[in-house]
């Protein structure tokens, strides 16, 4: 493979776990709920997908990062939707508690050197035909088999949202939540579908972090993606297309510290590991203005 | 003999409690008047590691010049550095109304690569062994408040903070300009002709400010040195200590030595039973969700006024 062709293959790697986790978070947020506790579910996610592959089965340990991220998410919505608690400092005290105990119970079953255990990993499934293309081939269809899952459900979820009565729904909940029940809209029971389902999607980023990349459980593994991902939802002004392209300039971002490192370019690796949070802020700073937010989004109108 | 051992390991747990509470206090204190002035600082970590990283440079280098004074000089500066690094998430809201909640969070995982590179690179000790930066001399460290333990002055700092910001922030205008403001933009500006954007900017900074100090004082009075891992989550865990606190800024001395208590004894779990200490993160995740239970139950929101709009 060319340089291009391994930076690209690296690019898309990276993304794919940013890119499952905001897609989750733009179905929650266009339902006008922010859930700051996305960080939580992919750690959960990764530390449920790590318990479900030592059965053996990859797919299995999927479902148990899904399910796990489910379960996060269900207890954000308690606390957010239930009792109407403020959503910033829900989630932020569900990204402390996940990132806690997924910490302890790692320790706790696998002892505390945490002597790193692998897992059976998904390798790359080539995808005849599609690989085969010049340049991009290689770097888009030689991927893990969970990485087309995700290619899938970006037009998936555009027309879900998009052409369907529910979605519909999904984005009137968001922009006015009394005027959607007038409506005959239940506003709330969406708002609690859609957690669920982004949890389910922040999950599914953990699983693929453990089950495609790492093939083993670290404290913190997640390393702050589920706060990039929130980003990306803004850079991709909410829409699953925008989404996934600022997903994917991310990835890219990531995988520069590869490529220099290639070049030979004597840049110190820390400056790399920094750059991709650098352009979330120049990326939100870039968009000022032009990125309109579901209109109530984070807050029940009325409430504060 | 055995009496006496029993209770300096006792004294030792205290006085460890109280060193633990230290940042804990400041920083919570810098995030609840952050949170009442409607500032979502979620930073207080990343703005901590710049006032830590600010105040070695200035006692490694001033520490031959100044004597005891460097102490002082190393907190202003840490003040000054946490202050510009909150001051890059204020302007980029002012100009540009980007959601501190997330510029915080991207400035606090900057900030621990850029430790990261400094005490590898251009701040590593001479002999370029240890990813750590020289150790501080004896003039450059804040004096021990109990003789024989590891209590420092700086725990006396923290609640002098706390008493002079409590005493603003009830009783001056300014302090009246952060609750209006925070309770309410709009009313500050219609019927207080309160200067909202200028208000949130100045407590925004004032935030940093003393995270940053909070940083200073963990570098100058327990370890000496700049490294990596140098703060096990104090800006996340004074979140929980603003809240707890019910963000009322006396209470969070209160709430700081509890939050200092649970992770002191957390370490002592660990080192005694082998408990991880990550269940630390636990508990105090528990107690703010606690909190918010409690809060919905009495009908009425942990923060007056969510800034997201």
């Amino acid at each position: 493979m060319s340089a291009f062709e391994t930076f690209l293959e690296g690019a898309v790697r990276a993304a794919t776990p940013l890119g499952f986790a905001a897609l989750g978070e733009t179905v929650v947020e266009r339902s006008g709920v922010i859930n700051i506790g996305l960080e939580g579910a992919i750690i959960a996610g990764a530390f449920g997908g790590f318990i479900a592959a030592g059965s053996g089965n990859v797919w299995l340990g999927f479902a148990g990062a899904m399910l796990a991220g489910m379960l996060i998410a269900a207890l954000f919505a308690f606390f957010a939707i239930g009792i109407r608690a403020d959503q910033i400092i829900t989630g932020t005290a569900i990204s402390l508690l996940c990132l806690g105990l997924t910490a302890t119970l790692y320790q706790q079953i696998y002892g505390a050197t945490g002597a790193a255990l692998s897992i059976p990993t998904m390798g790359e499934t080539e995808l005849p035909l599609f690989s085969s293309l010049p340049l991009v081939g290689k770097a888009l269809f030689a991927q893990p088999a969970i990485t087309y899952v995700l290619y899938i459900s970006i037009p998936v979820i555009w027309w879900l949202m998009y052409r369907t009565y529910e979605g519909l729904a999904l984005r009137a909940t968001g922009e006015d939540p009394r005027a959607a029940i007038a409506a005959g809209i239940p506003a709330r029971k969406i708002q609690v579908l859609s957690v669920l389902f982004g949890g389910a999607m922040g999950g599914i980023a953990g699983g693929v972090l453990v089950i495609a990349q790492a093939g083993s459980f670290a404290e913190g593994m997640s390393a702050g993606r589920g706060f990039i991902a929130i980003a990306i939802v803004v850079l991709g002004r909410w829409h699953p297309f925008g989404v996934a392209a600022a997903a994917l300039i991310f990835g890219a971002a990531s995988a520069l510290q590869y490529f220099f490192q290639a070049l030979g370019w004597p840049v110190p690796y820390q400056l790399f590991l920094a750059l991709p949070y650098v352009l979330t802020l120049c990326g939100l700073a870039g968009i000022a203005g032009r990125a309109v937010a579901p209109a109530s989004l984070g807050r029940w109108p009325g409430q504060g | 003999m055995l009496c006496w051992g029993q209770m300096g390991a006792e004294l030792a747990l205290l006085t460890d409690s109280l060193v633990r509470a230290t940042p804990l206090i400041i920083a919570g204190l810098a995030v609840t008047l952050a949170f009442r002035g409607g500032v979502f600082n979620i930073g207080a970590e990343g703005q901590l590691l710049a006032g830590a990283v600010a105040a070695t440079t200035v006692s490694l280098a001033g520490a031959s010049t100044f004597g005891r004074v460097v102490v002082v000089i190393a907190l202003i500066a840490a003040a000054f550095a946490g202050a510009v690094w909150a001051g890059i998430a204020a302007e980029l809201r002012r100009r540009f109304h980007v959601l501190e909640i997330i510029s915080t969070i991207m400035l606090n995982f900057i900030a621990i690569h850029l430790l990261s590179f400094l005490v590898r690179g251009p701040l590593q000790e001479p002999t370029h062994i240890y990813p750590q930066t020289e150790t501080l001399s004896s003039a450059a460290r804040l004096p021990v408040l109990v003789p024989g333990t590891r209590l420092h002055f700086g725990f006396a700092l923290a609640i002098g903070f706390t008493l002079f910001f409590s005493w603003m922030f009830k009783r001056t205008a300014f302090g009246f300009r952060i609750r209006a403001t925070g309770a309410s933009p709009l009313a500050a500006y219609t019927a207080g002709k309160i200067d909202v954007p200028r208000t949130t900017y100045l407590v925004f900074l004032l935030s940093g400010a003393l995270a940053g100090i909070a940083g200073g004082i963990e570098v100058t009075g327990v370890t000496f040195a700049l490294y990596e891992n140098l703060s096990p989550g104090y800006g996340y865990t004074a979140i929980a200590v603003a809240l707890i606190a019910g963000l009322n800024p006396p209470r969070v001395i209160a709430s700081g030595i509890f939050f200092g208590v649970i992770e002191t004894g957390a370490i002592a779990l660990q080192r005694e039973f082998s408990v991880p200490s990550s269940i630390a993160s636990v508990v105090e995740a528990g107690f703010i969700l606690a909190a918010l239970t409690l809060a919905a139950i009495r009908g009425r929101q942990v923060l007056a006024k969510m800034a997201i709009s």
